[in-house]
């Protein structure tokens, strides 16, 4: 672990994010994934993802979340599973479930899988399918819910929260409860990729905001010791950004299903980037010297107001993706923070697109 | 509910939580959905005590077991052992590493 040694001062970064694939039988509105999705021909092979594994074990990763896209669409999950595992790294499945049975997880679970996250768009199957896309996902993804905790593996409910749900955040609760989760994630939608193309047709109004939180604040008491909350307020009506990532290459690194190494998943919509591939370059190498990662690691890079600011080692500046989006460079302050120039201009968009009454969705899909 | 962890608890180790020794770090820690809590020395001892035995395939001790054990240990008053060990669980279970 020379690379990481104290000449540097660069910690080993704890997780990795593996998007196995882009394929998805979903259409979310919401999607993170780039706009420009991979193909399958383009996906790593099995090899190259053990390679991948055995390089993040290595360089003292302790977890790795399988994402995608929907990973469970890729046959070899078993194998990439177990190979994980074998390599001491926890295992994480973050999982639409659409495509799982109870066969299948009792698999995934005998390879070493420790906790599954499902991803649910509302407590309200209609309305689940008017954001995915997906008829028929709201049975399903209960049936696997419960064969998860059947299978004595750890569940998460991942409740990502939007205009058409935000007034059920309660129902979210209870199904969580419902379906002895240990976890719930209450995510209010990040508005990146596919999210800030429809961000007319998600954006909450300020009032259902302040009544969802109001509702969280209120069960969270009740839920101590239950239920693990893990609760994302949303960006556009904060006034300190989040620290993305934990800071820019300080804790995550993200490896796409094509093997581009990313500091964060939206990373590639920041133009001038290069980004490294797992299949050219050491993964520890690409951590530690890569002009992707180096380009906002620490604080050199920050202009003002960050760069004198008291906060700028606990947000990092915030978000550089949503820098780009809302201000037109990735080097600005995170728009977030009311220090930033651009500050403003958040509370118009929230005010325009949370006021938009019937904007139409824009599926995923892989050609525009 | 956290509140009250007794001496007649059982408690054990939450669906997905794991104690492993971090081989680059070297510390101890639990790992759980997206979570990692990294162990002092008296909060790994803690842990080897109460789940020791499930690890294993016995029925869980109770907390009051663990606490002798804990005290004939370390050669330490009950009560102050007690007081930790009390704590700590509370802690855990509320973070979600354990469960009773």
């Amino acid at each position: 672990m020379t690379i990481c040694g104290a000449t540097t001062g660069l910690e080993p970064p704890l997780a990795l994010l593996a998007e196995l694939t882009h394929r998805c039988p979903l259409r979310c509105a919401y999607c993170s994934n780039p706009l420009a999705l991979d193909p399958a021909s383009r996906e790593l092979d099995t090899a190259a993802w053990c390679h991948v594994l055995d390089e993040a074990a290595d360089l003292g990763i302790i977890q790795v979340h399988f994402s995608g896209g929907e990973p469970t669409a890729r046959k070899d999950l078993e194998a990439l599973i177990a190979h994980a595992t074998a390599a001491g790294l926890y295992a994480n499945l973050i999982t639409s479930a659409v495509l799982l049975d109870r066969a299948r997880l009792e698999r995934l679970r005998d390879a070493g899988l420790q906790h599954v996250q499902i991803g649910f768009q509302d407590t309200v199957p209609a309305k689940a399918e008017l954001i995915s896309g997906f008829p028929g996902g709201q049975p399903k993804k209960l049936e696997v819910a419960r064969a998860v905790t059947d299978a004595g593996m750890a569940l998460t409910v991942n409740a990502i929260v939007q205009r058409h749900n935000i007034d059920r955040v309660d129902d979210f609760i209870d199904m969580a409860l419902e379906l002895k989760a240990g976890r719930i994630e209450i995510a209010n939608v990040q508005y990146y990729g596919w999210a800030l193309k429809n961000r007319a047709a998600l954006m909450p109004t300020r009032e259902q905001l302040v009544r969802m939180d109001e509702r969280v604040r209120v069960r969270l008491p009740e839920l101590k010791g239950r239920l693990v909350v893990d609760y994302v307020v949303p960006d556009y009506y904060a006034k300190r950004p989040k620290a993305c990532m934990g800071g820019w290459g300080r804790k995550f690194l993200n490896v796409t299903p094509s093997g581009s190494v990313l500091p964060c998943h939206a990373a590639e919509t920041i133009p001038g980037m290069a980004f490294d591939r797992v299949t050219e370059r050491p993964l520890a190498d690409i951590w530690a010297n890569s002009a992707a990662f180096q380009r906002y690691r620490g604080t050199d890079w920050m202009p003002q107001p960050c760069r004198s600011c008291d906060q700028k080692e606990i947000d990092w500046g915030g978000c550089r993706c949503q820098a780009l989006a809302l201000t037109g460079s990735a080097d600005n302050t995170d728009p977030v923070c009311d220090l930033s120039e651009h500050h403003g201009r958040l509370g118009d968009i929230a005010a325009t697109d949370g006021g938009t009454a019937e904007a139409p969705i824009t599926y995923r899909s892989f050609s525009l | 509910m956290t509140d009250g962890v007794t001496e007649e608890d059982r408690v054990r180790l939450a669906p997905g939580v794991m104690l492993r020794q971090d081989r680059v770090r070297g510390h101890w820690q639990l790992l759980g959905p997206e979570r990692v809590l990294i162990l002092d020395e008296v909060a790994l001892e803690v842990v080897r005590a109460v789940t020791a035995p499930s690890q294993t395939g016995q029925p869980p001790v109770t907390v009051g077991t663990a606490i002798a054990a804990l005290a004939a240990q370390f050669d330490a008053p009950r009560e102050e052992i007690a007081a930790d060990v009390l704590e700590v669980l509370g802690d855990m279970i509320t973070k979600g590493f354990l469960t009773r």
